[in-house]
């Protein structure tokens, strides 16, 4: 018979790849090619060779088919015993941190001592399908038994079945792209140009301010040549994100450019969680312990609200069945999608109305203090690839948490698409 | 894995080529794999003078389980099987005149040394001599051995050990050392032991069990190659090399069951992080070994600030900072510690267009010296390693002329490999090396810079 009670899942540590536009550094680089190198590189840290740890959760929002068991395929690649079970999740750029709450959950229950949860994408080697004629046809043309049916098969190929459906950053219900939503939403909420432009700015100081520090050393492993996020630039300012045209929104109310919305992005990240007992056996290091999750999801094609707002849903819930009030956070890591979402957020929680309204509060949750906001940078700055963005923030977090003593309290908030939304706290 | 052309002077047709031709013939020198015997052959063990040390001798090669010959006969009556090594104790030389002993006992044993052989010669330090007669017979040591060292062929080496009185016991350790294929590329050296508590080797399959040890610079070419070599030899090994080279570093430390720390060895707080993390996951450290290392050449005047002052923190300033720091640690630099620091040929001979590398080089022979007294207070030592011409991918890049010379103006005619700076490190990191303190060994295979 297992225990009944539960315990808090321990953050170890964590690993990831540089995060690398589309199309350059990992322009050949499979998710599969990604992932393994982020655990090996986890590996490395953590001296896990041969280590068959409890389970290895990982995921990738855009997948090939062959990708099927992407995270065990991987995991068969890496220097973790092959006897480490894994499996995949996908819940979009929720993924890596639902990955981790996974992982969490498990040791929290005892039935697993140590995991890894993770996330990779690619957009540079990202899957090409057929269109649903031309798939129908090659079925039936690989089913035929005669060469009469065969030349049948082949003869309803037309020209205009030929081309190929890429994937797109839309939304399969509103045919919109995710920043056309952003800019639906940042309208809504008034949120104006220059502070998305300070936002993106500070992002991109703080993570190379970061980076020179030293703060990522046992955080980023490179790969392929790559040693730092080459989305990151040091130099940004107001000044030079105001003279870039607008990108999505229309007319005057534009204000989200390619400066203060993230970039398609390749990159993996991994994160090891465990039992206290697990890591202090090991000579590991506890950084922070993973206190709560919670998830959310918004009607965003019916019900009036915005696609990325569902973690302005999900934190009071968390905040409630914790006893905490928003004001009670040393860190606050709010995924930077686009800066418009971050700030749109943040201006819900002030609000009045929204909060008694939409949330069902008594009042609003209130303003958060912004020099705890993103300190050493977020999406903006490193780039965003979906399904990695849970895993980088979960560890930066948990050695934020950890270097700020004990004690020290953190929160996240990733949006994802689909209305979705991941929240979580951590605690060191 | 020997280089090309020592590879091809061992085939049927180099060998007929370059005799032929009197070209070089490098041979391909043995090299310590686990497990094998001390020696492939007996030893020949002599003496010259009152030779103190013969009992301590043969009692060390029989524990290797190596049959010990008596001394050849002058007119070449042989006993058995050709030698492996020859050892010739000559301790308690009196005068000029003991030498002849020397000469009479080393000229029919030499002659019948086996290729890879060894040839070792035991003396008291001529420093502690007591008249100018037993300064100038000791003193003659050094001369003979580096000349025997120039007429060796086929990869033997000769060396010497001067073993002061007291410290019989410091001299299992490097006895075994020079005799084993881990001093393949160690050739024309003088060594002083000094006297110490010196434990026992837990296991001499590995000597490291339960060690932990730091490398720095470990993510390629020496540093790999040490990290490797003292994982084989049972400890586990934390390599530490620069956040940029963090992939490679990875590799490595997943090849040997290690694990990595990235870390730029020249930031301010880079001591401290190192001092944390070991503190963290290990409790403390046995073994250090300050290996990382840059180049920035340019002759000396038109060599900018930049040039001098990296190589300068890089290759001294953070080897004194971090090991100030692990001293300065409670109780983290464990009793029996090991620090080991790599210093370059150009430390000691001096290199065109290297003012900034060989003064940053020779700092290091100089503070590995200063500390020693200290290190031995509480049980430890710190020594340094000189490579020579050692065949790494930096070498690869280097024009051919300047390769192959580089290579060939050295008694064994060959460059070393990685691994032969890793073996000379290995066993300076091993309990039983307490009496090398404060000494720095060269593998450079009697290279002819600086000798």
């Amino acid at each position: 018979m297992a225990e009944s009670t539960t315990r808090r899942a321990a953050i170890v540590g964590g690993n990831r790849i540089p995060f690398a536009r589309s199309g350059t550094a990992y322009a050949q680089a499979s998710n599969q090619d990604m992932l393994t190198a982020t655990l090996d590189g986890l590996v490395a840290r953590f001296g896990l060779q041969g280590e068959s740890v409890g389970e290895v959760v990982a995921g990738a929002v855009l997948k090939h088919a062959r990708d099927f068991n992407l995270t065990r395929e991987a995991v068969l690649g890496s220097k973790l015993a092959p006897t480490t079970p894994a499996y995949d999740v996908q819940q979009a750029c929720g993924t890596g941190l639902e990955a981790a709450v996974l992982v969490a959950n498990k040791i929290a229950l005892g039935q697993i001592e140590a995991g890894i949860a993770g996330g990779v994408d690619t957009t540079s080697d990202a899957p090409l399908a057929v269109g649903d004629d031309l798939r129908r046809t090659l079925i039936s043309l690989n089913s035929a038994k005669t060469v009469q049916d065969r030349l049948r098969a082949l003869a309803r190929i037309r020209p205009g079945m030929l081309a190929p459906e890429i994937p797109r950053n839309a939304e399969p219900r509103t045919g919109l792209a995710m920043g056309d939503h952003a800019a639906i939403t940042a309208a809504e909420w008034g949120i104006g140009r220059e502070e998305q432009d300070e936002l993106a700015a500070r992002s991109h100081q703080r993570m190379a301010a970061a980076y020179d520090r030293g703060f990522f050393d046992d955080l980023v492993t490179p790969f392929l040549g790559l040693a730092r996020d080459n989305n990151l630039r040091p130099d940004s300012s107001v000044e030079k994100l105001a003279k870039l045209q607008p990108v999505f929104g229309t007319g005057e109310g534009a204000t989200m450019t390619a400066g203060n919305s993230t970039p398609l992005t390749d990159g993996a990240s991994a994160v090891l969680l465990a039992s206290d007992e697990w890591a202090r056996a090991k000579g590991l290091p506890v950084l922070a312990h993973l206190v709560d999750a919670q998830t959310a999801a918004v009607d965003y094609v019916h019900g009036g609200e915005g696609l990325l707002m569902a973690p302005v849903y999900a934190v009071p819930v968390l905040l409630a069945r914790n006893g905490l009030t928003l004001q009670d956070f040393d860190f606050y890591e709010i995924h930077e999608a686009f800066a418009s979402t971050v700030l749109a957020t943040m201006k819900a929680w002030e609000d009045e109305a929204f909060c008694k309204g939409k949330l069902g509060l008594d009042a609003p949750l209130g303003a958060i203090d912004r020099a705890r906001l993103n300190v050493n940078g977020s999406s903006l700055a490193a780039g965003h690839p979906f399904a990695a963005t849970g895993g980088r923030i979960v560890a930066s977090l948990a050695k934020m948490l950890h270097e700020a003593g004990p004690g020290k309290r953190g929160l996240i908030s990733i949006c994802a698409a689909g209305g979705q939304g991941v929240v979580a706290i951590l605690e060191s | 894995m020997a280089d090309w052309y020592t590879t091809f002077a061992n085939s049927g047709l180099g060998t007929t080529i370059t005799k032929q031709l009197g070209l070089p013939r490098p041979a391909e020198l043995r090299r310590h794999e686990p497990g094998q015997p001390l020696l492939p052959g007996p030893v020949v063990v002599g003496s010259a003078g009152a030779g103190r040390l013969r009992d301590t001798v043969t009692a060390v090669l029989r524990d290797a389980g190596v049959t010990v010959q008596s001394p050849v006969t002058a007119d070449g009556a042989t006993d058995g099987e050709k030698p492996a090594a020859v050892v010739l104790d000559a301790t308690g030389l009196t005068g000029p005149g003991d030498l002849a002993g020397a000469h009479d006992f080393l000229a029919p044993a030499i002659k019948r040394l086996r290729a890879s052989g060894r040839v070792l010669v035991l003396a008291d330090p001529p420093a502690e001599a007591t008249s100018p007669a037993q300064a100038a017979a000791r003193q003659a040591v050094d001369g003979l051995v580096r000349s025997i060292g120039k007429e060796l062929l086929d990869g033997s080496t000769a060396n010497a050990l001067f073993v002061p009185e007291g410290a019989e016991a410091s001299l299992a350790g490097p006895l075994r050392f020079f005799l084993s294929g881990r001093s393949a590329y160690v050739d024309g050296q003088l060594l002083t032991v000094t006297a110490a508590d010196v434990p026992e080797n837990p296991d001499e399959v590995a000597p490291l069990a339960g060690k932990v040890a730091v490398v720095t610079g470990a993510a390629r070419g020496i540093g790999a190659a040490i990290a490797q070599v003292l994982a084989r030899d049972g400890a586990h090994v934390v390599a530490v090399d620069v956040p940029a080279a963090g992939d490679k570093l990875a590799e490595v430390a997943n090849g040997i069951g290690g694990t990595a720390l990235q870390l730029d060895i020249t930031a301010a707080d880079a001591p401290q992080r190192l001092v944390e993390h070991l503190r963290e996951r290990h409790g403390g450290v046995d073994v250090v070994v300050h290996n990382a290392g840059i180049t920035r050449d340019k002759l000396l005047v038109n060599m900018d600030a930049t040039r001098w002052n990296t190589v300068m923190a890089v290759n001294l300033q953070a080897q004194l900072d971090i090991t100030q720091a692990l001293l300065d640690a409670d109780g983290l630099l464990r009793d029996g510690a090991r620090v080991v620091c790599v210093s370059s040929q150009s430390g000691i001979a001096g290199n065109r267009g290297q003012t900034n590398y060989a003064a940053s080089k020779a700092g290091v022979i100089g503070m590995v010296r200063a500390w020693a007294p200290g290190f031995a207070a509480r049980g430890a030592t710190i020594n340094a390693v000189a490579p020579g011409f050692i065949v790494t991918e930096m070498t690869a890049t280097m024009p051919f002329g300047t390769r192959e010379i580089g290579s060939r103006i050295n008694s064994l005619q060959q460059g070393g490999l990685p691994v032969d700076v890793a073996e000379t490190i290995a066993w300076l990191s091993q309990p039983a090396a307490a009496g090398v303190n404060g000494q720095t060994v060269r593998v450079c295979g009697q290279s002819m810079l600086g000798a």
